[in-house]
């Protein structure tokens, strides 16, 4: 334990280390020039890096695509794409950056909510449209921002019901501790108790844990008709892996509105641990509408190998840069409030998850939903639901009132 | 009655839970006095290479029992020859040198393996107590705990290694000037700790899925679990996991997870005051 160490010793290992953990992933800005910049902030890197990836893949393929028809106003579209690696200090710089040196005409992006509200006051601030493309806990009132993703209301709405008259009305809520996973559970027992049900317990579990035990005997003892997960994050994989080791996959059904959403559940599990798990999102890749299937196969196209998972996310990331490129050209311009001005005139767009409005009020998605359910990494769809408000932002903005609301609100249903 | 059982089960179940992921940090922090913060990446080599063989066809115990330990035992040897061994004695760095590499694997398997791939499925099926059923996976977890204290309590105490060891560690000097090695006794003891991290990561892989990040969410009841045991391996790892997995086991079943985690905090915060050379810096001191 007295060795002594080398300077050259010291050098070669600390050297290695550098190089190794190096890895390639510069990100590159564009310079403003005449090309019009969309800029993108997908997490490239870091433990979302499967939801964001794709997100930037989809993004890049729709640049092309509105490339390969002509442009905008006769200009090309430029990607500025960095990756801010699960960061919140990387960010708000990213933001910034592009906001105030790219220019940016537009920006794509920010996947969990802290990202969100990382970025969507600096991109308010500068006066930079932004999409918010990921489905979320719901209440953000800011007139910058489009949000595409699903909200709890539109699918836990639709989802209770269903999932209660396949299997009962007893239900055992299980949720992740944080504002999503609060927020999504007392949405889940509203609508139950709407619909002549019971939540008997709802348990909350921090992000970390990984040990399930004592909830499973619980749930047991409970002995609900079905088990709703709001369970978010790869430590609450463990769930279902214990769910189905302790004999109970065929014994109590579970549905989710949080289950695979970008993708990554899907993946890790077993098919045997997996099937049977209903969800309902805005977007499955299974939707058997002729629109659906020429993006899929385009997807494929552009992507032959790495082919990215499509969900909600990469789905509603295509679909943004669509209903802003139909605003542009609807605008003649690219000046924001032409823009907003387009999109909060109600129009609706089909998409391959199916018709999309905006609604003026809270600038969130007026979408078609789907319930599926979940065979051999398959999706297979049970039931469509046409155009479903956002009901849950729509109780707390108006964006016709107070046009410079700048705020997230957390929904209280207490 | 049947949930008392339950319940029972549970609570060893969680002291196994803590054993798993303290032993091997209990070998290498304890004995030689080296913080290694990427223990938790250890466990997740484990849990990758369980994933990984399976995959390839091997069979699911050969590939938890025999590869998980052997793949990253023989990583930790490595590790011990080009970093480790340079920073005996200098507890700061080591823990700095750790922490990079523990960065640097989660960043290698994101890249080499990416983020996501298929887990295992849970071996087993399960046994029903009343109304309850139980994954007989939980009853081989608790079995695993009890041969992981067993063996290492067996090599301290009865064999010549294990007396060279623990003589290394008392005393370097003293055991060169006898004519072992000592440096061969630090690589082979790192090894060995960082072996039964592979394995408790490859037999949590099943129950768990594998990510790169999961070492994250192990490493700190890991570190809590030794830390309050003390210098002793066996007995404070022993102590720790059963008075800290069946009080915060116990609450999580009265309240809820959140609070189940805060009382092993909680207990930790007291012990550590009352005891701040750990469990067995006061109690069973002349155990091993």
């Amino acid at each position: 334990m007295t060795r002594d160490i080398t300077r050259r010793s010291m050098l070669k290992t600390t050297a290695a280390i550098g190089a190794a953990s190096a890895l390639p992933m510069i990100p590159f800005a564009a310079e403003a020039g005449d090309d019009i910049i969309v800029g993108g902030l997908h997490d490239l890197s870091g433990f979302i890096d499967f939801a964001g990836i794709p997100m930037n893949q989809i993004m890049l393929m729709a640049i092309e695509e509105i490339n390969a028809a002509g442009g905008l106003l006769g200009k090309k579209l430029k990607g500025a794409v960095y990756d801010p690696q699960t960061k919140m200090p990387l960010y708000s710089q990213f933001a910034t950056q592009l906001a105030l040196k790219d220019k940016a005409s537009v920006v794509m992006g920010g996947i969990t909510s802290a990202s969100r509200e990382t970025i969507r006051p600096i991109l308010h601030r500068y006066k930079t449209l932004y999409f918010y493309n990921t489905l979320y806990e719901g209440g953000v009132c800011d007139r910058n921002e489009i949000s595409l993703g699903t909200t709890p209301a539109q699918t836990v709405e639709k989802l209770v019901p269903y999932s209660m008259g396949l299997w009962g009305k007893k239900v055992y809520t299980i949720a992740a501790d944080y504002n999503y996973g609060q927020i999504t559970a007392a949405w889940v027992k509203r609508y139950v108790e709407q619909n002549g049900g019971e939540v008997v317990s709802t348990d909350f579990f921090p992000l970390d844990v990984t040990n399930f035990g004592p909830t499973i005997s619980k749930i047991q003892s409970a002995k609900p008709d079905m088990v709703m997960s709001v369970l978010v994050g790869t430590g609450h994989l463990g769930f279902y892996n214990q769910w189905a080791a302790a004999g109970m996959k065929n014994e109590i059904p579970i549905a989710s509105t949080t289950f695979g959403a970008a993708g990554a559940e899907l993946e890790i599990l077993k098919p045997e641990v997996a099937n049977g798990i209903l969800t309902c999102y805005g977007y499955y890749p299974s939707i058997d509408s002729p629109a659906n299937k020429e993006w899929v196969a385009k997807v494929n196209k552009r992507y032959p190998d790495k082919t990215p998972l499509l969900s909600e996310l990469s789905a509603f990331t295509w679909e943004g840069m669509m209903i802003w490129a139909d605003a542009v050209r609807s605008a003649g311009s690219l000046d924001r409030m032409k823009l907003i001005e387009v999109m909060e005139s109600g129009k609706t767009y089909d998409m391959p998850s199916g018709q999309c409005a905006i609604d003026p009020l809270t600038h969130h998605a007026i979408r078609d939903v789907y319930i599926a359910d979940l065979q051999d990494k398959t999706y297979i769809i049970k039931k469509k639901f046409s155009q479903v408000q956002p009901a849950d932002t729509q109780l707390v903005c108006n964006l016709k009132e107070t046009p410079n609301a700048n705020k997230h609100y957390e929904i209280s249903l207490e | 009655m049947d949930y008392s059982l339950v319940v029972a089960i549970e609570l060893l179940r969680e002291v196994a839970g803590l054993i798993l992921i303290a032993t091997g940090l209990a070998v290498i922090f304890g004995m030689m006095r080296v913080i290694n913060i990427a223990h938790g990446e250890f466990m997740m080599l484990g849990g990758y290479t369980v994933v990984l063989t399976t995959k390839w066809g091997v069979n699911i115990w050969v590939a938890i029992l025999i590869l998980a330990p052997l793949v990253v035992g023989v990583f930790g040897i490595l590790v011990e020859r080009l970093i480790i061994r340079h920073l005996y004695g200098r507890i700061i760095d080591s823990l700095l040198a750790t922490w990079g590499l523990s960065l640097f694997l989660i960043g290698f398997v994101t890249v080499a393996f990416g983020n996501t791939v298929e887990g295992v499925s849970t071996p087993f099926s399960s046994f029903s107590v009343g109304r309850y059923s139980i994954a007989i996976y939980t009853l081989f977890l608790i079995f695993a705990a009890i041969a992981f204290i067993t063996s290492v309590y067996l090599t301290l105490r009865y064999t010549k290694s294990g007396l060279i060891a623990r003589a290394t560690m008392q005393n370097p000097d003293m055991v060169e000037s006898l004519g072992i090695n000592s440096k061969l006794v630090y690589m082979a003891t790192f090894g060995i700790g960082a072996a039964f991290a592979g394995l408790a990561g490859g037999l949590l892989a099943p129950i768990s899925g594998v990510v790169p990040g999961m070492g994250a969410l192990l490493i700190g009841k890991a570190f809590i679990t030794v830390v309050t045991g003390g210098a002793a391996v066996v007995a404070g790892t022993l102590s720790a996991s059963a008075i800290l997995g069946s009080v915060s086991q116990a609450v999580t079943f009265a309240t809820g997870p959140v609070f189940g985690d805060a009382t092993l905090l909680f207990v930790a915060l007291i012990l550590l005051r009352l005891l701040p050379q750990g469990i067995t810096g006061r109690i069973f001191t002349r155990s091993v």
